[in-house]
């Protein structure tokens, strides 16, 4: 459990951000003896019947509160929660501390272990860890940090482990250590010709004490990272093996449902249950509060609806069957003050619809806004302009669709809560249980199953206590599920955004200032201190937000997912406007942001920037006269402390444009896993595309317009460009993280790619809205036949 | 009571016959590797075989299947060794993987009528198949290998 304040994202989050941004910008320096670092702790102990485990304590800055063991659970078992265990018939386990969303930790994380345990790694099996951070970390997936704030602490650990096997097999064979060698989990002491296994050492090795300093590798040494390593899941997946939080069951489970209301701003008036009682299988329908009056919300405890009524049942489609048969009153719901992380934040009361508030977006924009970032002297320079290009970008709420439906599984007693299912950020909703169901966190144990997608949404665990809650009042094991249309108008959508952007060009079409003002509902998506900021003498940058009460949340790449649509396709049309080359115009900004930065917090390295444009430039054949069939758009961006550039080619098929080749740059540092990084890039261009053709969730008073993929359009197969490039800039920097930065900059190159295809610029999200109206029709029975 | 036969093995079940067979599978048996992902056949998770023709197990219900044969992901092959569970596992196709049973199961009776199918064969077969982490690329590529593995074998 962390005792950071995990209410306050954006603290945190840039909280690591300034732990990790001095680390990043080292090269490498593992050939001295580094010291371990300070927030790190390393535990060894033997195993029960032999051998060693090595735990961790991560970022004890945090002061995470001491968590006994629980002892509920035997010895043995507790003892599973250590990162590294080696066994004396020389088996290597690692556990992944990491909720595994996709992302591919279960595999890239260990591989960091295994490198500089110099384990073999067809030797290493792969568990992953439970929920408890005093041995495993953070155990956060967000925000493209799982291998950036494990990289260090798990290179530490396995170099740790691998030092104690060495003094192990020295004190053996009575040589200095210095003279022993380890490979492919052996031990060497080449003079006598004498060798080991780990697993000879490891009991031994684990009476020793934990270095104080360890000798990290070489990168160039690397022989498990920076090699493609498959996901050691594989197997699993296409076997049908349960995985997901859906597939866990236990003895006695029900299955528990809740009806929402059909509306934001709505609430449950009353109801008439005798019928869905009637029905079979139907144990129970109640009504429950998810947080009492005056409860206070950390900034991870969405509430979306408040009164909670709760269908209970033996089967899942008894319990989908029995809610057809409730008799359902609603009513509206007045203003609320909510009070999230120490904050009131006001909820209005209303129903609200797309178009409505559209044009409050408009008028608003309007309005006076918050000044986040001024350089120079933009009002007057504007006033000199000769020419002032302007433009207005508008985006939908998104919804996550994550192909598993939100769900948890909750046994809760009087004594203890037992939860498993699928959560991105299990330490920040143990505080929220704790004081909701008045146990100690020491009392709860949050198992963490493969997620089937999370895209932000399952940092968010109010399903996870609605679980608890439903369990309590039931006094039973109960699994809760939404269906596909409960997740889908449940809300914490990607917020609706909107900005205008103004540049300034004097006689000479020279740009003398750079103006943005962003506005959304809840929230403005501007970062102040991101390119172009740095590059322009007259820069300003504003801000304003609308409050609404449709709940939104962290979508892939929260705001830089709107940013880089809206400020990727302005400078697009701003180098035109120049008659300069998208990309030799991009460049020159970020020579001019090197060389004589304006400002002094510009958050990107203008390098590393310039470096994905060139390398897409040149892997595109961006100038080559043979590509000049396509219509291409090019868009980088900087988010996530990582760099991504794609050119996006389109060309018409089937009278509707169509992504048919993408090129991707990506600077992430050291690439962990580079089969594992390409196929997430692939995805993140899929997604993009995807997103930016169809993504949107609009209202109708209140009501979600779309409640399934019948009307939420998703891409599919043939929508798939026919081929993705990717192409990692090489250098030896610390991984900054991948999940995230190559999805922003796709909106960029498609809108650019779309008007260079139809001679239109696209402003508003999705860009192809026309399709998203039309039901998508899939007639199976034909599709399968003719397929076949 | 329904008799029908699932992966080689015969049940006999009480439940409603208006059940879909996704959730006889899931709940009542305890095959999990069938997904729930919309319920109104819209995301292909769910696909199943039926008498060897994909359908969707979400809209099909328990009566439809009675004295039949079912065949799921978790039937597909002895030792997790169908062509094209091989070539999932060499591309390393998945990412979150919640989707991956139904696309290998609508593949495979691409795979089974169509030895050498093409990019737009495949396009067709999975149109109903949805991704959400976007591996479509590495789903095609991966059919293609299997059916490279299949001509050899």
């Amino acid at each position: 459990m962390m005792k950071v304040d995990p209410t306050n994202f954006v603290t945190l989050n840039s909280g690591f951000m300034k732990k990790y941004r001095s680390t990043n910008k080292l090269a490498d320096m593992t050939n001295q003896q580094t010291p371990i670092s300070r927030r790190s702790f390393l535990k060894s102990s033997a195993l029960a019947g032999g051998g060693l485990m090595i735990s961790f304590t991560f970022l004890s800055a945090f002061k995470f509160p001491g968590k006994p063991n629980n002892p509920d659970l035997p010895e043995q078992w507790n003892e599973l929660t250590g990162y590294i265990k080696i066994t004396t018939d020389n088996r290597i386990k690692i556990y992944n501390p990491n909720p595994e969303f996709g992302q591919n930790v279960m595999t890239t994380l260990p591989m960091i272990i295994a490198e500089e345990l110099d384990a073999n790694w067809q030797q290493v099996e792969v568990e992953m860890g439970r929920h408890d951070s005093t041995k495993l970390g953070p155990q956060f997936t967000g925000g493209s940090n799982s291998t950036r704030m494990y990289w260090k602490p798990l290179r530490e650990a396995g170099a740790a482990a691998r030092l104690m096997l060495l003094e192990a097999a020295a004190q053996t064979w009575g040589v200095p250590v210095e003279e022993l060698t380890t490979k492919a989990g052996m031990l060497y002491h080449e003079k006598s010709g004498k060798s080991g296994t780990y697993g000879e050492f490891a009991t031994k090795a684990a009476a020793l004490t934990i270095p104080k300093a360890v000798k990290l590798k070489d990168v160039k040494d690397f022989t498990v990272v920076r090699h493609s390593k498959k996901n050691v899941e594989a197997s699993k997946i296409v076997s049908g093996k349960p995985l997901f939080g859906l597939d866990y069951k236990q003895e006695g489970m029900l299955i528990a449902m809740i009806e929402h209301p059909p509306a934001f701003g709505m609430k449950l008036k009353s109801f008439d249950a005798s019928q869905t009682l009637k029905m079979p299988g139907i144990k129970d329908v109640f009504t429950l509060k998810l947080y009492e009056d005056g409860f206070e919300q950390g900034g991870f405890d969405t509430r979306t609806f408040n009164d909670l009524l709760v269908v209970v049942g033996k089967t899942t489609w008894e319990v989908m069957n029995a809610r057809k048969k409730l008799l359902l009153q609603w009513e509206p719901v007045n203003e609320t003050k909510d009070k999230i992380n120490k904050r009131e934040v006001i909820v209005p009361a209303g129903l609200e619809s797309s178009d409505e508030q559209y044009k409050k977006m408009q008028a608003r924009s309007k309005e006076p806004a918050t000044v986040l970032r001024k350089d120079g002297d933009p009002e007057t320079a504007f006033k000199n302009a000769a020419q002032i290009v302007e433009r207005t970008y508008n985006a939908p709420f998104l919804a996550h669709n994550c192909m598993e439906p939100m769900n948890f599984f909750a046994h809760v007693t009087d004594e203890k809560a037992l939860l498993v299912g699928p959560l991105q950020a299990p330490g920040w909703i143990e505080p929220t249980l704790s004081k909701i169901l008045n146990l100690p966190a020491d009392k709860i144990d949050i198992q963490m199953t493969r997620m089937g997608g999370g895209f932000g949404l399952r940092a968010y665990g109010h399903y996870l206590v609605e679980a608890a809650l439903i369990s309590k009042k039931l006094k039973a094991p109960v699994k809760l599920m939404y269906t596909r249309e409960d997740d889908m108008t449940y809300g914490i959508y990607r917020p609706m955004y909107t900005a205008t952007y103004r540049a300034a060009l004097d006689a000479n079409k020279n740009l003398i200032a750079f103006h943005v003002k962003g506005g959304g509902i809840p929230e403005h998506a501007i970062h102040a201190n991101r390119f172009p900021a740095g590059a322009i003498d007259n820069y300003l940058a504003e801000g304003w937000q609308l409050p609404s009460n449709i709940t939104i949340g962290a979508f892939r790449a929260p705001r830089s997912n709107f940013n880089a649509a809206a400020e990727q396709s302005f400078l697009d049309e701003l180098a035109e406007a120049m008659d300069k080359d998208p990309i030799d115009f991009r460049l020159e900004l970020l020579k001019r942001a090197k060389e004589n930065p304006v400002g002094k917090n510009n958050e990107y390295n203008a390098d590393r920037y310039a470096g994905i444009l060139n390398l897409v430039k040149e892997k595109s054949g961006w100038n080559d006269p043979e590509n000049k069939k396509y219509s291409r758009g090019v868009a980088a961006y900087f988010c996530h402390n990582s760099y991504a550039a794609h050119v996006v080619d389109i060309v018409m098929k089937e009278g509707r444009p169509y992504v048919e080749r993408v090129f991707s740059a990506i600077d992430c540092g050291i690439v962990v896993n580079p089969d594992a990084a390409t196929n997430m890039v692939e995805g993140a261009v899929v997604d993009g595309i995807g997103n930016a053709f169809y993504g949107k969730l609009s209202h109708k008073d209140g009501a979600a317009e779309q409640n399934n993929f019948s009307r939420y359009r998703m891409i599919r197969h043939s929508e798939a460009p026919a081929s993705i490039e990717v192409h990692f800039v090489q250098n030896d920097i610390d991984p900054t993280g991948l999940g995230e930065p190559p999805f922003p900059p796709v909106f960029g190159a498609v809108a650019n790619a779309l008007y260079r295809s139809t001679n239109k610029r696209y402003y508003d999200q999705p860009f192809l809205n026309e399709l998203t109206q039309q039901n998508y029709q899939l007639n199976k029975d034909s599709k399968d036949k003719k397929a076949f | 009571m329904i008799k029908l036969t699932i992966n080689r093995k015969t049940y006999e079940t009480d439940v409603d016959p208006n059940t879909p067979l996704l959730w006889v599978l899931r709940d009542t048996i305890g095959l999990v590797g069938t997904k729930y992902g919309c319920g109104v056949a819209q995301c292909g998770a769910c696909v199943v075989h039926l008498n060897g023709e994909a359908v969707r197990s979400c809209v099909t219900k328990l009566s439809r299947v009675a004295e039949q044969q079912v065949t799921t992901i978790e039937g597909l092959s002895e030792n997790n060794d169908h062509p094209l569970q091989k070539a999932w596992m060499e591309l390393d196709v998945s990412q979150c993987g919640y989707c991956q049973a139904g696309q290998i199961m609508s593949a495979a009776v691409l795979l089974r009528e169509n030895a050498n199918p093409t990019d737009e064969d495949i396009d067709n077969a999975l149109e109903g198949n949805i991704c959400r982490c976007g591996t479509y690329l590495r789903i095609q590529k991966a059919i293609h290998l299997a059916a490279e593995i299949q001509r050899k074998s």
